[in-house]
């Protein structure tokens, strides 16, 4: 589904040449759930902007859906850490205009807007202006409005970074089991290691400046995920390999800036 | 119930200063502290202005004054809302015109009143011209900022989507930069009537503005004063009409106590 060959990505500034990625590859596979994690400033929210084409890459190219879209936007469903809806549409209004601009015909986008939103048990909120709802809520409205964009891969930029613990636990639940009953590509960027156990097939772990994929994991647990998950010595077992890797780059990191 | 105490309580203070001070004048009158013939009284300028040869014609010119305000308002606006979305769209000629536009904020525009009459004679022409461009720059000016001041993070989700230009500017460039715009109108529409006035007052056949330097020139102070007060109502009218338009456009803002709690 998703194909990244060997990106790289430099910026010029005042201050020389800043390399930010440096030929990562990777691979979503269709209905496959991938994690990125790697410590702040390691690239991650460039690395989404050269997927989802609002910059080009210094070198290298992306595939989406077995086709070369190197710099073109619209072809990601995505859902910032921001909720990002905007204040002047309804809930229902901002999840219909996401669809039109993707191509989904009006009357359709409405229709499934409504029907999703009843299902996911905010039908009482499609008419009211986002600043009415809690910041949980807000995420629920964006991450269904990517999941029900025709693009076929999603991409999900620390989605649950600015909650509270409770409601991001809260969150990560319903938004797998939402998954686990209409299975699209996604690919995550997250902090949280356990986050990422949690929900992926895949995690891939990134250092900093310049990114570069030091390291694979394929995580073993069966779905539908059990909540028990965190009790497994497996899991327990992975998370100190992931946080062990990460730490090794946060050294340099600091060094860094 | 809350909502309706909380307005009243915020709107008895400021209406009993003003009794007050209307009562400090009638007595100042009452009491001949000032001579009646200079500063007449409140109730006097009320008793010159009902008398049946005074008030049709009072209306008269307040009905010219409001049409050239109106009509002035609406053209200047409307111009500076055109220009500020084909600026806003092409980038290149905005840095050349942004800067002249926001030093023009500081120019008072009304100076320019003699000049349009030196040009354009006495007609309705340079009054209206001289409207048209003291709504125009405002309008503009905020407009501009507005449009450039659109959230960073709903553009990178919005062109993440596949928006092109004309997408992002309806959708979001636009809807965003209502509320400047209505800070610009509002501005604006204060505006309107005072250059209305002052157009008048150089050209005094017609408006409110004429009508009270006549006036002054006839020595007819009351009605010098009821003409002055006319201005201001329209003034406030103007205002309060564009004040409203702003709060049946703009229903999605929260209310300001959420703000605050939220703060």
């Amino acid at each position: 589904m998703l194909e990244v060959r060997r990106v790289s990505k430099t910026f010029e500034g005042k201050r020389g040449v800043k390399e930010v990625l440096k030929d990562v590859s990777l691979r979503v596979a269709e209905g496959e759930f991938v994690s990125l994690v790697g410590p702040s400033g390691s690239g991650k929210t460039t690395l989404f902007s050269v997927i989802g084409g609002l910059e080009k890459p210094t070198s290298g190219e992306v595939h989406v859906g077995g086709r070369e879209t190197t710099g073109e936007t619209g072809h990601v469903a995505y859902m910032p850490q921001q909720a990002s809806l905007l204040p002047w549409r309804t809930v229902a209004g901002n999840i219909e205009l996401s669809l039109t601009i993707a191509g989904v015909a009006k009357k359709k986008a409405r229709e499934d807007a409504l029907e999703w939103l009843r299902r996911i048990g905010l039908d009482a909120y499609a008419d009211a202006y986002p600043h009415v709802l809690s910041g949980g809520m807000q995420q629920r409205v964006s991450f269904l409005r990517a999941l029900l964009s025709p693009q076929r891969l999603m991409l999900l930029d620390e989605p649950f970074g600015a909650l509270d613990a409770l409601t991001r636990g809260r969150m990560q639940k319903w938004l797998l089991s939402l998954w686990e009953q209409n299975r699209r590509s996604v690919l995550l960027v997250t902090h949280s290691i356990e986050e990422a156990l949690y929900l992926s097939d895949r995690i891939l772990v990134l250092s900093s400046s310049p990114a570069v994929l030091v390291e694979e994991i394929v995580v073993p647990f069966e779905r539908p995920r059990r909540e028990e998950l965190w009790e497994d010595a497996r899991f327990m077992e992975l998370r100190g390999r992931i946080y062990r890797q990460l730490e090794k780059d946060g050294g340099e990191e600091a060094d860094h800036g | 119930m809350d909502n309706n105490a909380n307005r009243w309580s915020r709107i008895w203070p400021p209406v009993v200063v003003l009794a007050a001070l209307l009562g400090i004048w009638q007595a100042a009158v009452a009491f001949s502290l000032v001579e009646e013939w200079i500063v007449p009284s409140p109730a006097g300028v009320v008793q010159e202005a009902m008398k049946p040869n005074v008030w049709p014609r009072l209306m008269e010119h307040a009905g010219a004054t409001i049409r050239l305000a109106v009509i002035g308002f609406a053209g200047g606006s409307a111009a500076g809302f055109v220009l500020a979305a084909l600026l806003h769209l092409l980038p290149g000629v905005r840095r050349g015109v942004y800067p002249l536009l926001i030093l023009s904020q500081s120019v008072p525009i009304v100076i320019l009143a003699p000049l349009m009459t030196m040009l354009f004679g006495y007609g309705l022409l340079p009054k209206l011209l001289l409207v048209v461009l003291v709504c125009f720059f405002p309008v503009c000016v905020a407009m501009l900022g507005g449009l450039a001041g659109t959230d960073e993070g709903l553009r990178r989700y919005m062109r993440m989507i596949g928006s092109g230009k004309w997408t992002l500017f309806w959708k979001l460039e636009l809807p965003g930069a209502a509320q400047s715009m209505f800070s610009g109108l509002k501005i604006a529409a204060s505006y309107s009537v005072l250059s209305a006035s002052i157009a008048e007052m150089l050209a005094p056949k017609l408006g409110l503005g004429g009508y009270m330097v006549l006036s002054t020139k006839g020595f007819m102070p009351e009605r010098s004063f009821a003409a002055a007060i006319l201005i201001i109502i329209v003034s406030l009218a103007l205002f309060g009409l564009v004040a409203l338009a702003e709060k049946l456009v703009i229903r999605w803002r929260p209310a300001k106590e959420e703000v605050k709690r939220d703060a």
